[in-house]
């Protein structure tokens, strides 16, 4: 933008009208977090309305909920599966994907358009739910962790965009190692991976919290208590209206509920929130590379 | 630092390579050499392809017969179309491909013209501290689940102790159940929605406001346009072919409501409303075990889904000259 020249009445307007909206959109965002972050640390003897609780000063915040939610066994244990699938899953996901995406942004590939093809059909159709379900119960991956991230591990859309930030690289660097008489191998190992670290970041951040959130897949194949990971925890404890006996266990008579079902989600959004500063830098570069080469 | 790494490996290979180049190995063996070991691991990834996206494709053949589990999907008795015509004629058929397609065009229309003037603001936005605050904020809650936002909009809108609820009381209306209510809950997806992917739909347009050539504004400068006229003659020409696309790509997932937020706000008395293609698709398939039917209507969405998906893809070639793939 040009510097600051002096503003006319309409500009100024202008620059209000921006400001302005800004502030509210800002407004927009934070009331709902903080309406459950203030929920969550709800103390049991509150006596008031929502809206009055989330104005109570912090020094009347009570931690009753979290305390109990991190001295139980089932959350203690679901966030281990979780992290468990997180973990596996990133690496699955980016075992599978980089050696697809180079293959298809090696220009001259023996068998490339057949390769493209094969691996441009399943995006386009998608034959549901059921015949994936066959599958996989099928594979005898039912109460196995791999059910929750496998049947997702290789997104046709992530491979795309590796591929094209592949191609992105210039290509000289490729040619000379190819003219030296390297196989396409060791040009990825030594070559394209090192410059790869912003895409790998970002498709495997992708990959991971699509992992993390994925709470459809544990429905359907994991029955397993001790397998369940976080999301299906947080479903039972929100959906159940307090007759749950894993909400009255563990809530007896320490914090409202209510709190636990919002210390629950708090918790359970912990590690997107210290990984999201990350995340940001990587993602919105990704993503931007992602949307230009289209 | 990548450009130091690429000019130094640029510079280590030309070195190593100028005294080889004329040095030939015979073509066959040499393509072997080079392409086996990267074909050899990408064969673990072929084979995966091959077993967790063909073999669905190969399994929903069962829409075309009467499934029995025991028997599997080769040996089930053919039924021709029943499946189909079961679901074609029945009440709701309509209703769900209403409520599908209502839901993706609603969200279309709230989150993009929102995405829009987000990126807009922020582009135009002079106070650094107030842009990135908003820019940090509104791309978060894209990474919370839809489990996460449930608890979210249960703080906000519960009869008994939500916060908009209190608001209601406080100005002397009578609490609303929104969660349970069939005229609240369209509005209710659709803005929850929009909340949570206005500010990461934001991201590619700003994306596009950054390549506008600067030289534009100065030249409006000096003919003295306002900082409106900028907007409207100069900024928002210069990003409506992305404007477009975006539009375009969106009506290539119409059929995708968005089954994870359905699944997780609706309830029984909002189903009339709530069902989708893919909820209904659950419930018939996983839960009431009526694998043929609910095989049948995922198929009926898998194919529009495609030529949906090839029809945007060749609007975006026509405008751009390339497509997604």
């Amino acid at each position: 933008m040009a510097g600051t020249v002096r503003l006319s009445k309409s500009d100024k307007g202008f620059y209000l009208f921006i400001n302005i909206s800004l502030v509210c959109t800002l407004c927009i965002l934070i009331i709902p977090i903080w309406s459950t972050i203030t929920l969550s640390f709800r103390p049991n003897d509150f006596i008031g309305t929502a809206l009055e609780g989330m104005f109570l000063p912090p020094w009347q915040w009570s931690t009753a909920a979290y305390r109990s939610l991190l001295g139980h066994r089932s959350f203690l244990l679901s966030a281990v599966n979780s992290f468990k699938i997180f973990f596996e899953g990133v690496a699955a996901a980016l075992f599978l994907t980089v050696p697809l995406a180079y293959l298809l942004s090696v220009k001259n590939l023996p068998g490339r358009g057949f390769l493209y093809i094969f691996v441009i059909i399943p995006y386009l159709f998608n034959p549901g739910l059921v015949p994936n379900y066959l599958l996989v119960t099928r594979l005898g991956l039912v109460d196995k962790l791999a059910a929750v991230f496998l049947p997702g591990a290789v997104s046709v859309y992530n491979t795309l965009i590796m591929k094209s930030f592949f191609e992105s690289l210039p290509e000289d660097l490729k040619e000379s190692a190819r003219i030296d008489g390297a196989s396409e191998l060791a040009i990825l190992i030594k070559i394209i991976l090192p410059l790869s670290k912003p895409i790998l970041m970002t498709i495997g951040l992708y990959y991971g919290v699509h992992f993390w959130n994925d709470f459809f897949n544990a429905m359907l194949y994991i029955n397993s208590s001790k397998l369940q990971p976080l999301p299906i925890l947080l479903r039972n404890i929100l959906i159940a209206s307090g007759m749950n006996e894993y909400v009255e266990a563990s809530a007896f008579g320490e914090a409202p509920i209510q709190a636990i079902k919002a210390a629950s989600v708090f918790l359970a959004a912990i590690p997107m929130l210290v990984a999201y500063p990350f995340i940001q830098k990587y993602f919105v570069k990704g993503t931007m590379l992602g949307s230009m080469k289209g | 630092m990548i450009e130091e790494i690429m000019t130094a490996t640029i510079k280590g290979l030309s070195d190593k390579g100028s005294g080889m180049i004329l040095r030939r190995v015979p073509a066959q063996g040499r393509w072997f050499r080079r392409f086996a070991p990267v074909y050899l691991l990408a064969s673990v990834s072929l084979a995966y392809f091959f077993i967790f996206k063909y073999i669905p494709i190969w399994n929903a053949q069962i829409a075309f017969r009467d499934f029995q589990a025991l028997e599997g999907v080769w040996k089930s008795p053919w039924t021709g179309l029943a499946n189909f015509r079961e679901f074609v004629s029945s009440y709701y058929f309509t209703e769900l491909l209403r409520n599908t397609v209502f839901y993706s065009i609603g969200k279309m229309l709230f989150s993009i013209p929102a995405a829009i003037f987000l990126a807009l603001a922020i582009y135009e936005c002079r106070i650094l501290v107030l842009r990135k605050s908003v820019q940090t904020l509104a791309y978060l809650p894209h990474f919370l689940s839809w489990v996460i936002m449930y608890a979210i909009l249960l703080s906000l809108l519960s009869p008994s102790n939500g916060v908009v609820n209190d608001v209601i009381k406080l100005l002397g209306g009578q609490p609303v159940s929104f969660m349970t209510d069939t005229n609240a809950f369209p509005w209710i997806v659709i803005l929850s929605d929009t909340w949570k992917e206005m500010g990461w739909s934001a991201i590619i347009f700003l994306a596009a406001l950054m390549g506008i050539d600067p030289t534009l504004f100065e030249a409006a400068m000096v003919e003295g346009a306002s900082a409106w006229q900028r907007v409207r003659f100069i900024t928002l020409p210069s990003i409506s072919p992305v404007i477009v696309i975006v539009f375009l790509l969106r009506i290539g997932t119409i059929l995708d409501a968005g089954f994870n937020q359905i699944f997780m706000l609706y309830s029984l008395p909002v189903y009339s409303v709530a069902d989708i293609i893919d909820t209904w698709i659950y419930r018939q398939g996983i839960l009431e075990f009526r694998f043929g039917l609910a095989t049948a209507v995922g198929l009926f969405k898998g194919v529009f889904g495609m030529i949906l998906l090839l029809i945007s893809n060749r609007l975006i070639k026509k405008r751009t000259g390339s497509g997604l793939y």
